[in-house]
């Protein structure tokens, strides 16, 4: 029986080698391999993951409105920052990016598709069954896992719901679809790029996305490996994690840590390279400084290796490794600095234009700045001691992420829609939900500042009376942000159903192979490769 | 100008919502602290903010400029000029300047925060799920210092005081103009010490000691939280030291000591059953609440329910063992150590007698004497 | 359009969702199967599961490489493709690299750093002195800072018997690895299949030490997982080398069957080198650990 649909379904190209349109049903999401089709299912998955892990941070926003425990109980608020976090960031962020990769790489290099096809889906189906297991944790008895994103041990090991077996299966399936994905991209980057595309004529998204890769695979595997000394510690008496047979508990965020801070730039650079696709394009000006932008995402990559330890000041370093890594963190300020001048530099003295891709992009500068701001003040370890663990760090990572990583996110995606299903956007929908977010975004991050730095801890169901203020405010722009994403998503259905019919190139000012194919892209696109002067 | 933007925006909101409510003073910047060294870091943290502000200023200035001239429907048209090794140069050197500029003054601070050497008063805190630990080394002095706001204020149904949240039932109360160090590290899971006027924040790692230090220039009462989730209670461990002249810190530690006298000769007397209970309540809401709650039911599955129990109404040998030993690797702590005899008798009583688990049996702190040496 | 200058883009693959549901079950079954065990709850349904899961992984390798096989041998794969597939195994085993470093860094952590400042030295000297007052930073570590809660190991493996055979068992299969490569390439066939199969042997004479030392460290030392961060970075440390031992030797085996059934030329076999490739690196880890692990 196996062998018959085998047959079917696999040995059917080799007969008939035509390329031709996708299946029908579900079988075309099942079992394709065609990179488009992959990385609409890797968008899909992302924005579904969002709006769940969102919904778990107006939980706790709304917990927070006011002093007082008054809608959820301390246990469960700590499985939904855990939940939130984790989902935010392994289900909505990277999972939204690879989507871009898959859709965008082979069109921006000229390739027929992704290296390797197959296993492009088996890296996406991985991602709906690891959440499945993760989320399913909360009906489970003990709970869903309770610990933080960062699961320091040994509360997460020793001191943990019996759930983290679930949570560490759920990470290492997370770390298998990532790893495939990440050779994909770069194998797709370094092999398939159309005759005359040389590396230095790769559009930045590329760029971005092949050092982001290189990454991900570089600290992948440390995380499989810590979460399997977790699970060592838990079921099979070892002592990674505890001190009395020799081990230490801080060893644990050592090894986190070594995967944590990269993971932060995985998130980030390829909003890098989308902003650098779109500020030229509306500038209707060459990106400035294009060999200097691809160098400073290098030493991003390279330095982001040796700095993990600042999310480690208060743990009890020694002096001489305290002064190390609040040195090479402030480092980091440098390469970032020539990227957010470079795109500066572009607009100046350009024709701009402010349609939605631009407008999420320029507050993409602006906000993301303003985070790598408070992450340098993070980075100063004395000042470090009074910031730690407060809502300033949660103010710092917010602004880094969300105007930042999602912000760069629906900037793509405005500006790729055309491409991918034919139709123009709502430019006037658009804008309010550029302006509702902006706005929402705001009111929710900015009063954390101020929190953390009048002392409020992070990771707190209740809190002191001085915090009731900003709190309230935070949580109302938390609810105006949230309900905004419901219009994105109405507008992006909406452009998919009907809308104006888009040109070729989308964009007055737009350059790059992807915008020599027709709108919609078809299903099979550069076949032969195009040749690239 | 973005952020004055939100700023204006959020007066606007603060005034139109919250008018009327002038209990909560809300802080918008770090505390400068008391001590030295919080000074130095307030200084620090101003000094880079301004630094950050300036660039930004600068930065978003010539951004907004571009925004506001170069714009397309104004007719601008765009020039096409793409490079130049000469400014990329200079905004690498340049930033990369103003970061050594930043670096130096955090570098002597910090050095200054590490030297825990030549302390006058070395202090143990331990952290407990869900409480502090302090020892005061070569005193004899030990005890627990829990979170005293009440049940009824958290789940709002009475008014919540001015130190909501931020009050315990013992405070560490130590000497001004002493050198104090800190021996920090935990029982259980990690935990983190901070008073934010004092600009000590250092994990407690169980199985390993921290060390950290203050000297503090005025009396008050200085409060600060948990700041390392540690589990389910995390929000509720409070910090609160209260910084007095040393006459007073003597008189306090002798108190302390005559406290722990009068403690072992109270386990000397017998108590009615009703007396044990009277006490048993207090000390177990105070040590077992948190875990297996005021009306015995707990939280399972994490927490046992001590209701109906098994250990709690079968054999007393076992229900000992338990209280006093503790379970190893689970969040059961060894209260052996944490309550003295008197109060371990009492809250065994109570457990084995409230909420219907009428077992009748009275332990007293001779039985726990014997116990323990066993 | 010929091959040669197409890159052969496969239509849709059943394989993928086959994979993921198999490694879906496998993991979830291993999970329920450790929760129940430490719970001491019945574990009959949740070893269903992984064995399921395993059968379905089995099968799912088998269809999916038996269909890559196919294809290649059919002449679809372009010259392209195949430095796809390079690229493709040479970050795999950069990745794998990498998953070894998180072992190696763990240890190299506990030996300079966390069991000397657990014995009170360096800069938390109080460590020692307060919290284990009785416990003496050495390594290897045969007393731990809680003997109570983990019992040091008696003695350990000695470096120069077990481990140093083994040592020069893995160099040796590098070796005859690499000329069954030289074989291949010039079309000698049945010197390939000798040194193979050479190969092969030296794995798994390797496997068979590697088990009777694990055997000798239970049994009469008292080294187990439980004994201790020696005993926790030594099993896993050596545990997933000869984890990917073992994988690499099974690679090896399939190889030697493909070989059988005549599959790859001079200058089409990129499943051999692949698997050379990973041996080698197999190879380099065991290097690390004998020196690392056991002698040092
Ligand atoms: C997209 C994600 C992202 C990005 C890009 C960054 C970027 C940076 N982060 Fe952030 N960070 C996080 C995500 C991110 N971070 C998260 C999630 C956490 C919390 C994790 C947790 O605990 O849960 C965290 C926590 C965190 C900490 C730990 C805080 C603590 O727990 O106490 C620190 C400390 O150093 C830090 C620093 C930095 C620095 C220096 C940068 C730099 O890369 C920023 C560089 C950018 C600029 C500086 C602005 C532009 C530059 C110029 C305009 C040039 C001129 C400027 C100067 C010379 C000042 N981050
Ligand atoms: C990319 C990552 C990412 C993103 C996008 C977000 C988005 C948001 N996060 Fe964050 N967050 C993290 C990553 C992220 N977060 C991480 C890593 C942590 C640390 C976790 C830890 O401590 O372990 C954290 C922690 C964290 C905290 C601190 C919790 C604590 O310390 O206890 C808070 C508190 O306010 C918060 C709030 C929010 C809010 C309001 C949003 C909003 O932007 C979300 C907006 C989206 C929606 C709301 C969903 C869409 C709307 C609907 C589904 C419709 C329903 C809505 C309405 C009707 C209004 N997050
Ligand atoms: C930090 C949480 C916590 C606190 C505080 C706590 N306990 Fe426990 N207790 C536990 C846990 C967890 C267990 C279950 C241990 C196990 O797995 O066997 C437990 C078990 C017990 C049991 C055995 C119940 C049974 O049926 O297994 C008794 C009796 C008990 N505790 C008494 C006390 C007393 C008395 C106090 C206060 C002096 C106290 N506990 C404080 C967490 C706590
Ligand atoms: Cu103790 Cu948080
Ligand atoms: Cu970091």
């Amino acid at each position: 029986m196996s062998a018959t649909v085998d047959t079917a379904l696999d040995n059917n190209t080799q007969s008939d080698h035509e390329h031709h349109g996708p299946a029908k049903g579900i079988a075309r999401w099942l079992f394709t391999t065609n990179h488009k089709d992959i990385g609409s299912m890797y968008l899909w998955f992302s924005f579904a993951m969002f709006l769940l892990g969102g919904c778990m941070a107006l939980t706790i926003r709304a917990e927070l409105f006011q002093p007082g425990l008054q809608l959820i109980e301390p246990e469960f608020f700590n499985q939904m920052t855990t939940l939130h976090g984790l989902i935010m960031v392994f289900g909505a962020v990277m999972p939204a990016f690879v989507g871009l990769a898959n859709w965008l790489i082979p069109m921006m290099v000229g390739a027929p598709d992704m290296a390797l096809p197959r296993m492009n889906n088996w890296s996406f189906w991985i991602l709906p069954f690891a959440f499945a297991l993760l989320v399913s944790t909360l009906f489970m008895e003990g709970g869903a896992p309770n610990f933080g994103w960062t699961f320091y041990a040994p509360l997460s090991t020793t001191y943990a719901p019996d759930t983290v077996t679930y949570f560490i299966f759920g990470v290492h399936m997370m770390g298998v679809s990532s790893i495939m994905g990440a050779i994909n991209v770069i194998a797709t980057i370094l092999n398939m790029r159309a005759p005359g595309m040389t590396l230095m004529k790769m559009p930045l998204f590329v760029w971005t996305w092949l050092i982001t890769a290189f990454l991900l695979i570089a600290v992948m595997p440390v995380l499989a490996g810590v979460v399997t000394m977790m699970l060592m510690d838990v079921h099979f008496g070892t002592s990674f994690f505890n001190a009395a047979g020799g081990g230490d508990p801080v060893m644990f965020q050592h090894i986190f840590w070594f995967f944590g801070h990269p993971e932060v730039y995985i998130m980030i650079l390829p909003a890098f390279g989308v902003v650098s696709q779109i500020i030229p394009t509306f500038s209707r000006k060459p990106l400035f400084g294009y060999h200097s932008m691809v160098y400073a995402v290098g030493s991003i990559a390279i330095l982001s290796f040796i700095v993990w330890a600042h999310h480690m000041f208060t743990v009890g370093m020694p002096l001489f490794g305290e002064l190390f890594f609040m040195y090479a963190t402030m480092l980091i300020a440098v390469p970032t600095g020539v990227k957010v001048f470079n795109w500066i530099a572009t607009m100046f003295r350009g024709s701009l234009t402010f349609e939605a891709p631009m407008l999420f992009s320029i507050a993409f500068v602006v906000l993301f700045t303003i985070g790598g701001f408070s992450g340098l003040m993070l980075a100063i370890a004395p000042s470090d001691f009074q910031y730690h663990d407060t809502y300033f760090v949660v103010a710092h990572f917010h602004y880094v992420l969300v105007p930042g990583a999602i912000f760069g996110i629906f900037a793509a995606v405005y500006y790729w829609l055309p491409k991918w299903c034919g139709n123009m956007y709502d430019e006037a929908l658009a804008k309010w939900h550029f302006w509702l977010s902006f706005v929402g975004m705001n009111l929710a991050f900015f009063p954390m500042h101020f929190l953390g730095l009048a002392g409020m801890p992070r990771r707190i169901p209740d809190y002191a009376l001085q915090f009731a203020d900003f709190n309230s405010i935070s949580t109302v722009g938390a609810f105006l942000f949230g309900a905004t994403q419901l219009l994105f998503l109405y507008l992006v259905i909406k452009t998919i159903r009907s809308g104006e019919k888009a040109t070729d190139q989308v964009w007055e000012g737009a350059e790059g192979l992807e915008w020599t194919i027709p709108s919609p892209a078809p299903y099979h696109t550069f076949s032969t490769p195009p040749e690239v002067k | 100008m973005r952020s004055r933007l939100v700023y204006r925006a959020l007066s606007l909101l603060l005034s139109a919502i919250y008018a009327a409510d002038v209990s909560a003073e809300y802080g918008l910047n770090m505390p400068r602290g008391v001590t030295e060294v919080s000074q130095s870091v307030y200084d620090l943290h101003m000094t880079i903010f301004w630094i950050c502000v300036v660039i930004g200023v600068v930065v978003f200035g010539v951004m907004f400029y571009s925004i506001f001239k170069h714009r397309k429907s104004k007719g601008a048209v765009a020039s096409q000029f793409h490079e130049s090794t000469t400014v990329e140069v200079l905004w690498t050197i340049v930033p990369a300047i103003i970061l050594v500029a930043m670096a130096w003054p955090a570098t002597t601070t910090l050095i200054q925060m590490y030297d825990t050497s030549d302390s006058d008063v070395d202090i143990k805190v331990t952290g407990y799920q869900w409480k502090w630990r302090y020892e005061y080394l070569g005193e004899g002095v030990d005890f627990f210092s829990n979170l005293s706001t009440p049940k009824e204020e958290i789940y709002n149904t009475k008014a919540k005081n001015e130190n909501y949240l931020l009050e315990v039932d013992n405070e560490l109360v130590v000497p001004i103009n002493k050198k104090i160090r800190f021996l920090i590290t935990a029982n259980d899971v990690i935990h983190s010490w901070w008073v934010p006027d004092f600009a000590v924040k250092k994990d407690a790692i169980p199985g390993f000691i921290n060390e950290s230090w203050t000297r503090i220039p005025e009396p008050g009462i200085y409060r600060g939280q948990c700041t390392e989730l540690c589990g389910k209670d995390h929000g509720f461990m409070p910090v609160v030291v209260r910084a007095v002249e040393q006459e007073e810190y003597d008189a306090w530690l002798l108190a302390k000591q005559e406290e722990a006298k009068a403690a072992a000769e109270l386990a000397k007397l017998t108590f009615t059953l009703e007396e044990q209970m009277k006490r048993g309540e207090e000390v177990y809401n105070t040590n077992c609440a948190a875990c297996h709650q005021a009306n015995g039911a707990g939280i399972p599955p994490a927490f046992p329910a001590l209701k109906g129990s098994e250990i709690a109404v079968g054999p007393v040998e076992k229900h000992l063992e338990v209280v006093v030993n503790g379970v190893q690797g689970t969040a059961m702590q060894a209260y052996g150590s944490q309550l003295n005899d008197v109060d371990m008798a009492a809250v065994i009583t109570y457990e084995r007698n409230a909420w219907g688990n009428d077992t009748g049996d009275n332990i007293s702190a001779k039985d726990i004497v014997e116990y323990k040496q066993k | 359009m010929s091959a040669e200058s197409s890159y052969y883009v496969p239509a849709q693959s059943r394989w993928p969702i086959i994979a993921t549901v198999g490694l879906f079950l496998t993991l979830v079954g291993a999970g329920s199967v450790m929760n129940a065990s430490s719970a001491g709850e019945s574990t009959g349904m949740s070893w269903l599961m992984f064995s399921a899961g395993s059968l379905i992984m089995a099968y799912m390798l088998f269809g999916w490489f038996g269909h890559v096989i196919q294809e290649s041998r059919a002449g679809m794969y372009s010259e392209q493709m195949d430095r796809s597939f390079r690229w493709g195994m040479s970050w795999f085993i950069f990745s794998e690299v990498m998953f070894f470093a998180a072992f190696f860094g763990a240890l190299f952590y506990v030996r300079v750093l966390a069991v000397p400042w657990l014995g009170g030295e360096g800069s938390n000297a109080s460590t020692g002195e307060l919290l284990w007052p009785e416990f003496e930073a050495t390594w290897p570590l045969m007393t731990n800072p809680d003997p109570s809660l983990f019992p040091g190991p008696k003695a350990l493996i000695d470096p120069w018997h077990l481990p140093l055979l083994n040592t020069i068992l893995l160099v040796a299969s590098s070796v005859t690895v690499t000329i069954a490569h030289h074989a291949l390439k010039d079309g000698k066939r049945t010197a390939l299949k000798i040194w193979l199969l050479a190969t092969i042997a030296l794995g798994l004479v390797f496997l068979f030490f590697q088990g009777e030392e694990y055997v000798e460290a239970y049994r009469d030392l008292d080294l187990t997982l439980q004994s201790g961060i020696y005993g926790t970075t030594f099993f896993l440390l050596t545990g997933f080398h000869g984890a990917h031992v073992t994988l690499g030797t099974i690679m090896l085996i399939i190889m030697y069957f493909r070989i059988q059934k005549g599959h790859f030329d001079k200058d089409n076999h990129f499943a051999f080198e692949a698997t050379s490739w990973y041996w080698h690196f197999v190879d380099v880890v065991w290097l690390g650990l004998f020196f690392l692990v056991y002698i040092l």
